[in-house]
Formats: C-alpha cells, structure tokens, sequence
C-alpha cells in the first residue's frame, strides 16, 4: 500500500509564530515612522492611536505578501480577513476604553459628601451637587416604572396567552414601532399632552418627564417578559390546567412564578435603559436649581439632565461646573453599571433549568 | 397556546374574565398610547403649520426652515451606519467564528457594556476628548486632502464637525447592531459550515460561503434598525455638533447641518409660541422618518422570521 500525501502541506504553511513576529515589527516601523516623521506632541510622545492604526497597515501588507508567497492566495485572503476581524473587536474596545476611564479619572473629582447632600440652589462656582437631580432620577424613574411594569407584563400576557388573529398581530407590530420611537419624541408627547392637561403654566413638571419615561420603558419591558413567557414549556399549563386549575390561576401561578427571574431581569434592563434617558426630561420635566419632590407641580432636575445643563450652560469658574458634569456622568454609569451587574446575577442564579 | 377542548363548555369564572379583559386592554392600550403620540404631537404641531404662523424670526416657512435638519439628520446617521456596518460585521464574526466561546461570552458582557451607557455620557465624552483628539487629523486632511469635495472649506478649530458626529453616532449603535449580527451568524446551520471546510475550504470561504448568505438579511435589519436609532438620537449630536441651518456636505467645518432632534433639544427650552408649535411639528417629522425605517427592518425581518435576532 502506497502512503499518500498528507491532507495538510506543512511545508506550504507560514512558521506559526509569524503572526506574533510580523505584528511585533509593524508596531515597531509604524514607532519609528511617527517619531521620524515628527508626528509627536510638544513633549516627543507619539498619537498611540495613529500608531496603532499604521501598524495595521503595516500587518496587513506584510502579512499578504508573505502569506500570497509562501502558501497561496486563498489562505492569504484568510489572513486578511482575520486581521479585519480582530482589527474591528479591537478598535471597538478603544472608544469603551477610552470612555470608562475619563468618567472615571474625571469624575472623582467631585465623588464627594457635598455633591450627594447640597442642591445647586443658589450655587454659582464651587461646591454645590446633584442631591435635586438625584432625587428627581429616583422619583421619576420609580413612577415610570410603576406605570410601564403592569402596562408591559400585562401586554405581553396577553400576547403570549390570551392574543389571537389581527389585534395580536398589530399589537406585536406596534410594539417593535414604539420600541423604535426617538426618545425625544417621546418627550414631546409627554409635554403636548401636559400642556392640554395642565395648561400652559406649569405643563412641564416631574410627571410628565415620568410618561415620556414610561412610552419608552413599556415596550422594552413588553419584549423581554414577552421572551421570558414564550420559553416556558406547555407542559407545565397543561399539567395545571388537567389539575382543574383556571387559566387566570395557571397564568399567574404557574407560567409567572416559572418565568419571574427572567421577567425581573428585563424590567431592570429596562430600567437602566431610561434612566440614562436625558432629552425627553429635558423637554418634560426642565431643570432647575432646587430640590422638588412633588413630581405634579413645578419642574424637577434629574441626573441627566443635570450632566447636561452642567456643561450646556455653564456659569462663571466654568471648571467647577465640568466638573460638576463628569461627577455626574460618573454617578450615572455607576447606577447603570450597577443595574446591569444585578440583572446579570439575577438571571445567572434564578434561571429557569429544565 | 390554548389548546383547551372547544367542545367542553368551560364555566367562566369571574377571575378569568377579569385577568382576560386586563391583558386585553393592556394590549389596545398600547395601540392607544401609539395614537396618542402621533395625535397630540399633531394637534401641538399644527398651528405653525396653518397660514400667519408667527415664528418671531426664527424661520420663514415650516418647510424650508426643517430642509436642512432632514438631510442633517440622514446625512450623519448614514455617515455613522458607512462607519459601523464594516465594524459590527467584523466584530460578530470576531466573536461568532473567531475568538474561542469562553472568551467570546466576556466579549459580549463589554460590547453589551457599550449599549448601556447614557448618551448623555457619550456627548460629553465626544465634545471634551474626541473631538479635540481627532482635531490635528482634520487640520492634516483638510491641508493635504481638500481637493476631495468632502474635506474642503474652513477646517474646524474644535473638532466638533459632521465626521466627529458621525463617529460617535456609530460608536452608539456599533453595540446593537453588532449583538444583533452575532445572534443571526451563530444560528448559520452547523452543516454548512461542517461541509464547507470538509471540501478544504479556509475559514473565510466557510464563511464567505455558509455564513455570509444565511446572514446577510440579519445584516440588512442591523442596518436599519441602526439607522433607526441614529436617526433619533438627541444629546449626543446636541453636544458634539456645532451646529447651523444650512445644507453642506463637508465633513470638517463648523457649519454642520444640525439633526431634527438636537435642534429640538437645543431651541425647545426657550421657544415659546407658534416657534414651539414648530418644534414639535418637526418631531412628528422625525418619528415618521424613524417608523418607516423601523417598519422597513421588521419587514424585512419577518421575512425570515426563523432567526428573527431582535427578539
């Protein structure tokens, strides 16, 4: 029996190392183009990022040809492709990076006791914080939420359980619409139909920020208990239904409980999706400088909309008041971060194991 | 998912009835509150629309005065979608067919990380550290590249222009769109791929020729779905761009055509009158634009609704 050649070419294949090597000796002639060419600031320190970015190009080329040489056009559009590949998750992070760490650096700045406690009441350079805007977030979110939780489930119950033929088709369609509205418009929605309920004077208050909140909320909700509901074996209705149980009792006892970890993770998803929210409270709630805790009358500030007008509007020892905006921002991921850290758990630990 | 005999004649119960209707108006209530929206933006909207509309200076008519935020508004959210689509291709496949499943799962949480964080955040962080990194490669292009159309006339002193504006947008919707894209390319059936690299193909033939066609409406839907949210986004572009009424094309002014939505967020706290009334009409504008998109992407979804990646 005669030995055939083996699938695999070896002889025809780059060294393994090669990737390793050729990325090593771009970074290093895309350096030394940059520091040659005097593209460096005032102190000889190159742009890393335009380094980065020569580099690649440099890999690339390198790469082809070698690759076109030794093994053949197909594995060396491989290569190319998995340079393009890793090229785009890497430059993805850079902007997160980026991003997390000046929030961060900046933002402790003014993580201190009096931005939590003080208002901006009367505040016009240092000090003073976002106790007015914190307390208008937490209102405001807990209102939309209150509003959009029952709205949502109940949609999506009805979608799953209950909803047949044409309205059930048009339910779910309009919901993947509102999923899609602007925030902004929501905000004007909110602020037309205060002006008609509370007339021109005082349309712009806390719970007209907390509607405009909640058109955004509710379907999202809708969608992810919708999810949660859809994946919940028949079985288990069946089971409680031979039982005698009626379906409202099944729907409530049975499909709910089964689905809840789920469900409480998309309402908190949810939840960190509108606080962030800043152009419809803009719009419908306004800012002020006070602490307001009555969401029905007078405008009320949220953590948003404080970033916002922080930087927006500016007073005399503008610093302070970036600084105030960055403090702000930081809070604001925190809270987010947070929310997002607790649906994680919530779902890694209440999931549903069939 | 009722599969209750019809035949047996169940007796309704107060409790069914009640939960029944419930759900059911909870559902109409969506359709309601969708009405709701387009009605009283229209209701607010239309006296600037009506003749002798007094808009104290701030426009002439409501068509031209809206022109240039319509192409702003399309013009950088397409920028922004040129931008992303490449990237998130590239980062579903990273993740879908490169990087190892371990790895590929912490990838995942960190882009997801960037679907989380408030626009606002994105503004500032676009206007005080973008814009002034980006600002020495604008002065370059502008001086060594400006007989491209694109870069001519006064380059910005900030930073703050369309293409600044357009990358962060992207930087925005890179996350939804890349989710989306790795959800449709990891549903790419198994045997396919299998049978692709068992005829010798290499990775990227496997996916050139299995997972690129399976894909490609996915790709199509993250594109407008993409679209639709840059279309709508407010306090990124509000802050970032430095923004004028007019219509240009050149991506490195400071004359940068604004968007409906930053426009609104800019002018809406202090308009007053038949100016407000306008406003507003301009945001029924923008969500019709960001509904046919929307609808656009669904369709297009619902074609092959076997791997619907939205839900």
């Amino acid at each position: 029996m005669t030995t055939t050649a083996p699938i695999i070419d070896t002889s025809n294949t780059l060294p393994r190392r090669f990737s390793l090597f050729a990325l090593g000796g771009s970074v290093a002639i895309s350096l030394s183009v940059f520091i040659l060419a005097g593209f460096t600031s005032e102190d000889g320190i190159p742009n890393f990022f335009g380094v980065g970015v020569l580099a690649f190009i440099f890999y690339m080329v390198i790469s082809f040809i070698a690759s076109r040489a030794v093994e053949g056009r197909r594995k060396a559009a491989d290569r190319m492709v998995t340079g393009w590949v890793t090229a785009a998750f890497t430059l993805a992070l850079v902007p997160l990076t980026s991003l997390i760490w000046t929030v961060f650096s900046n933002g402790l700045n003014r993580m201190d006791i009096t931005f939590f406690t003080n208002s901006m009441r009367n505040v016009l350079g240092e000090g003073g914080g976002a106790y007015h805007a914190i307390i208008g977030t937490l209102e405001l979110t807990g209102i939309a939420t209150a509003i959009a939780l029952p709205l949502g489930i109940l949609t999506a119950i009805y979608l799953v359980e209950y909803g047949r033929g044409r309205l059930k088709n048009a339910v779910t369609f309009f919901i993947d619409v509102m999923t899609g509205i602007p925030s902004i418009v929501a905000g004007l929605f909110a602020f037309s139909l205060f002006l008609i309920l509370f007339g021109p004077a005082s349309a712009i208050n806390g719970m007209a920020g907390a509607v405009s909140l909640a058109v955004l909320m509710t379907p999202v909700v809708t969608r992810a208990t919708e999810e949660m509901l859809k994946i919940v074996p028949n079985e288990l209705r069946e089971a409680s239904y031979a039982l005698g149980v009626p379906k409202y009792l099944t729907i409530l006892k049975v499909v709910i409980p089964t689905a809840l970890a789920g469900i409480a993770t998309g309402v908190i998803i949810a939840i960190a999706r509108v606080i962030g929210e800043t152009a419809p409270l803009l719009l419908a709630a306004g800012f002020t400088t006070s602490v307001n805790f009555n969401p029905l009358e007078e405008k009320m500030m949220t953590l948003p909309v404080f970033v916002y007008t922080s930087y927006a509007i500016q007073g005399t020892d503008a610093q302070s008041y970036v600084d105030r905006a960055w403090a702000g921002a930081l809070t604001l991921m925190l809270i987010v971060m947070v929310l997002n850290l607790i649906a994680r758990i919530i779902s890694r630990i209440f999931s549903p194991k069939f | 998912m009722t599969s209750m005999g019809d035949k047996a004649k169940v007796k309704a119960r107060v409790g069914d009835i009640v939960f029944s209707r419930l759900a059911r108006f909870s559902g109409i209530g969506i359709l309601v509150i969708l009405a709701a929206v387009a009605f009283f933006l229209f209701l607010q909207g239309l006296p600037a629309l009506l003749p002798g509309a007094d808009f104290v200076g701030k426009a002439d008519n409501p068509l031209s005065y809206v022109a240039p935020y319509i192409f702003g508004t399309v013009y950088s959210s397409i920028i922004a979608l040129l931008i992303a689509t490449p990237l998130a291709v590239g980062i579903a496949l990273y993740i879908s067919h490169f990087a190892d499943r371990r790895f590929s799962q912490v990838i995942g949480y960190i882009i997801d990380l960037l679907a989380a964080i408030p626009s606002v955040v994105f503004g500032l962080w676009g206007i005080l550290i973008l814009a002034p990194f980006l600002n020495p490669t604008y002065v370059w292009l502008s001086e060594n590249l400006n007989w491209i159309p694109l870069f001519e006339g006064q380059v910005s002193a900030t930073g703050r222009t369309m293409l600044t504006a357009g990358i962060v947008l992207a930087i925005m919707v890179l996350p939804i769109m890349s989710a989306l894209i790795r959800e449709v390319f990891l549903q790419t059936p198994r045997l396919h791929e299998e049978a692709a690299l068992a005829l010798g193909a290499t990775r990227w033939e496997m996916i050139k020729m299995a997972v690129l066609p399976f894909g490609r409406p996915g790709i199509i839907s993250s594109m407008m779905l993409g679209l639709g949210r840059a279309l709508g986004e407010t306090m990124a572009v509000a802050l970032v761009l430095s923004p004028a009424s007019i219509v240009n094309f050149a991506l490195l002014t400071s004359q940068n055509s604004n968007t409906i939505a930053a426009n609104i967020a800019l002018d809406f706290p202090e308009a007053g009158g038949d100016y407000r009334s306008l406003l507003i009409a301009t945001g029924l504008m923008l969500f019709l634009i960001t509904m046919i998109v929307n609808m656009i992407a669904r369709y297009v979804i619902s074609r092959r609704a076997a791997f619907s990646g939205a839900n």
